[in-house]
């Protein structure tokens, strides 16, 4: 796919050479861009993108319940991972998607910035990320029933 | 009987935590083995509650995120509805938004050396950056009615154009402040005590601090050339002359000097924006029910305590489907504990607070 | 019992003892309003000024209402403990006040009425030691409050106060040099006939120490880390409430007032006029008792210093604080007082 942008053209290229048909899809909007993997090709991808490709810096986390407008074959909840490269000043988004109960692999291996990141999305959502140090919840008390940024968890609190 | 480590709890009561933030601190005696900062107490679910409400009705819901730094929030996020939806500000609008936004980030690093001295025992400090801060704050309150929740933005532009009076008190704080600032150099800078208490203290390297996603004037004292203004400028950021201060041994006192010396500069910035601030309308023409087609975008902005992005993922409705902010103070809070080892507790207050964390903003 | 005998010896020294301790209530209460107004003046605010004509009544006002406050005691408290602190911090505080001068005497016609309670051929060594005293009650006030803030606070203070007797003692050794007397009015009629004090230039190192030390000893600013607001809470104060925390406070300001004496009575001549071995400036102490105004003069002096130096530094660290101490203030000392010696048997 070819997109506006020099340099993220040449990232986008070595992420299709590397991994091509585990890219699941391209977008480039707004002048971002975004690639969506499956569950299992995150940790590969995102190492290759650190290593590799020079984005050291995660910027957020970000959980989305895809609840109100389901896409055909496509789990319930996706996770966005936003990057940023030093010193060019490149941002980049991973997306990747989860079923309910489907663990996801934790990236505070990778980057340190995701461990409370990673908690707040247990906290909100109630996906699991496996391999994180200490998952609890982060915002709401330990003994909170329910996921509040779900969809179907109502404003007013149960 | 078996030697015990002492657990105490910091918080969530304390002098000198600002805002609600319970440490739970693990010591030796006097030594920090390590710290659990435990959050939540100031969560209001704004997320959520920003699901259910239109994109004009956020804004002022932002101003609480980071209480001290109101425009800042609105800025970010009104950046990230205007990237969004397509709508193109006028450049006077933007050249009022850059003054506002220096103002607030004066605001709030007046308010940190205020709270930092304070924990360090040097009081009088505390009350000299309040008063000036009185000044700025009676400016907003000139401006947009408000002190503290300005609601100073609004998508497309501003909410109305700079009256005589407030460039006059603009230009009152400019000429104000740096006497201030001169009197607070004077009591700390060299101060013996002050620099016992703050050289060498609550280091981190600078490739540990990016993998930590530390980012603000915390990283710059780190000596990493990070600033959102220069690297991705927005709000035409790229006409205006300034320099980014670096520190180059990521300790308290570097922090202190760098946050010191972004004040001089946003002034310098203030400056040029009312010298040269051109004619036209302050307000983009914005439906009145704004309708964004489905997308998303990422957005941040330099805010007083680091990188302030939003995340708005709209769908063809009113309301946003979802937005998410990424709060610096999140973030840099995860390197306290790094930042404290081996400290002792006293150094705790000191690396708390140059670290300038608002409850607000890391808890939502 | 001879009539004169009961009055002279027994009835005006009792007066006299009650006379002090009202005398250092009142100064308490000054200090009380002294400091919030100065403090507020050089943080660019007013200070209380409302109660009483520009808030001299403040302290009062503060004082009644600690008195009908709850005498909180947790369950876990050590009673005779928790509670004897409080009383031995302000007896530790007055009892020195027995040996200083706080003017010259009055010769009546049989009789000289004297401006100290008592006279001792020891009136420093015993100084020294009635207020080291204090280190008991903190001692008490910490480790009875079973609480770990008081502990850790109680800990500190302790260790500080420690420390900070020694050079303090050496400077005074220096002084006693040349007064050759431990007797606080030999002290003050030596400088009468020699000049203050701290005109001889060996003298003003150990004042310099002195006064360093002296602001450690009461627990102010900028070593005022065992009470630190910002790091302990309250320090090892921290569990007292009422009347019991507002006798910690006044043993602050008594303490306070008595390491102010002391200076001005080692150093700059107690009672005494400047210049007074000069006879053209004699009229500077125009009466017998006049000197209880200079004295009290110099001591304002020091106190307005002691809320002046708290306004303006941050804090010490702990560990700071205490490398001063041994590894600057103990040696300075020792070196002053070698230096002191060979000057005194040169002349």
């Amino acid at each position: 796919m070819t997109i506006d942008h020099p340099a993220l053209q040449a990232v986008l290229d070595a992420l299709a050479a590397r991994f091509n048909d585990r890219l699941l899809e391209t977008r480039f909007e707004k002048g971002e861009l975004s690639v969506r993997v499956a569950r299992g090709d995150l940790r590969p991808v995102l190492a290759f993108l650190r290593d590799e490709q020079g984005f050291n810096a995660l910027n957020d986390i970000i959980g989305l319940d895809n609840a109100n407008a389901p896409v055909a074959g496509r789990p319930r909840f996706s996770v966005l991972y936003q990057f940023y490269k030093f010193p060019d000043a490149l941002r980049l988004r991973v997306v990747t998607d989860a079923a309910e109960d489907e663990p996801l692999p934790s990236i505070t291996g990778l980057y340190k910035s995701a461990d409370w990141a990673e908690r707040e999305i247990f906290d909100m959502f109630g996906l699991r990320f496996e391999g994180h140090p200490g998952l609890t919840r982060i915002y709401l008390g330990d003994d909170f029933k329910g996921y509040p940024l779900r969809k179907e968890f109502p404003l007013a609190g149960e | 009987m078996p030697y015990k480590h002492i657990e105490i709890s910091m918080g969530p009561q304390h002098p000198s935590t600002h805002g609600v933030l319970q440490l739970k601190v693990t010591a030796d005696n006097e030594v920090v083995l390590n710290v659990e900062p435990v959050i939540g107490y100031l969560h209001r679910g704004m997320e959520k509650l920003w699901e259910h409400r239109t994109y004009p009705q956020i804004v002022p819901l932002t101003d609480r995120l980071d209480y001290l730094g109101a425009i800042l929030n609105n800025l970010a996020y009104v950046l990230a509805v205007e990237k969004l939806a397509g709508i193109e500000v006028p450049k006077r609008a933007q050249y009022i938004r850059v003054i506002l936004a220096e103002l607030q980030r004066v605001a709030s690093h007046l308010a940190w050396i205020g709270f930092n001295a304070n924990d360090i025992g040097a009081m009088s400090v505390l009350l000299y950056g309040f008063i000036e801060r009185e000044g700025l704050l009676d400016l907003f309150e000139e401006y947009c009615g408000a002190r503290l929740t300005v609601h100073g933005l609004r998508i497309g532009g501003v909410p109305h154009d700079l009256t005589p009076k407030v460039c006059e008190l603009i230009r009152g704080v400019v000429t104000s402040v740096p006497r201030r600032l001169a009197d607070i150099e004077a009591l700390l800078s060299e101060n013996r005590i002050w620099k016992h208490r703050t050289v060498g203290i609550g280091r981190i390297a600078p490739a540990e601090a990016i993998q930590y996603g530390l980012t603000g004037p915390a990283l710059r004292a780190a000596g990493v050339r990070w600033d959102i203004r220069k690297n991705i400028p927005y709000s035409s950021y790229e006409d205006f002359d300034f320099d980014v201060p670096l520190g180059t041994h990521s300790d308290v006192y570097d922090r202190y000097l760098v946050r010191m010396a972004e004040m001089r500069q946003s002034l310098r910035i203030i400056t040029q924006a009312l010298d040269r601030l051109p004619a036209g309308e302050v307000r983009a023409k914005v439906p009145r029910l704004l309708k964004i087609p489905p997308g998303e975008v990422f957005l941040s902005v330099e805010a007083a305590k680091g990188e302030l992005g939003f995340y708005i993922k709209s769908n063809g409705t009113d309301k946003p489907e979802r937005v998410k902010m990424k709060a610096p103070s999140f973030i840099n809070m995860q390197c306290f504990e790094k930042m404290c080892q081996g400290h002792l507790i006293a150094d705790l207050v000191a690396i708390l607070g140059s670290l300038d964390i608002v409850l607000g903003e890391i808890d939502k | 019992m001879s009539r004169e005998l009961f009055i002279f010896e027994g009835l005006i020294p009792l007066l006299k003892a009650a006379a002090v301790c009202i005398y250092l209530m009142i100064m308490v209460i000054i200090m009380v309003w002294l400091e919030r107004r100065v403090v507020g003046w050089l943080q660019g605010r007013l200070g209380p000024n409302r109660v009483g004509f520009q808030g001299v009544l403040q302290p009062i006002a503060d004082t009644v209402k600690l008195l009908f406050k709850e005498n909180i005691m947790q369950k876990q408290a050590d009673w005779l403990l928790f509670n004897i602190a409080p009383i031995i911090v302000l007896v530790s505080a007055l009892l020195p006040f027995c040996f200083i001068p706080l003017g010259d005497s009055i010769p009546f016609k049989n009789y000289t009425f004297t401006f100290w309670v008592a006279e001792s051929p020891v009136g420093l060594l015993l100084i020294l030691g009635l207020s080291s005293l204090s280190v008991f009650a903190l001692v008490f006030g910490g480790w009875g409050s079973n609480s770990k803030y008081p502990l850790l606070g109680g800990l500190r203070a302790v260790i500080q106060i420690l420390s900070y007797e020694i050079p303090i003692g050496l400077a005074m050794l220096a002084v006693i040099f040349y007064s050759q007397s431990l007797n606080m009015v030999d002290i003050v009629q030596k400088q009468a006939v020699t000049g203050w004090n701290i005109g001889k230039w060996p003298l003003i190192v150990p004042f310099v120490i002195f006064w360093i030390c002296a602001v450690a000893e009461t627990n102010r600013a900028p070593f005022d880390l065992p009470e630190a607001e910002s790091e302990l809470v309250a320090g090892f104060h921290t569990e007292y409430s009422g009347i019991k925390f507002a006798f910690f406070f006044m043993a602050e300001y008594t303490h306070m007032v008595l390491a102010s004496s002391l200076a001005v009575v080692l150093f700059f001549g107690g009672w005494l006029a400047p210049f007074s071995q000069v006879k053209a400036l004699a009229w500077l102490h125009p009466f017998p008792g006049a000197g209880v105004f200079w004295y009290f003069f110099k001591i304002m002096c020091f106190l307005y210093l002691y809320i002046w130096i708290r306004g303006t530094f941050p804090r010490y660290r702990f560990d700071e604080l205490i490398k001063l101490a041994w590894k600057w203030m103990v040696p300075l000392a020792l070196l002053n007082i070698f230096i002191v010696a060979l000057v005194r048997l040169h002349s």
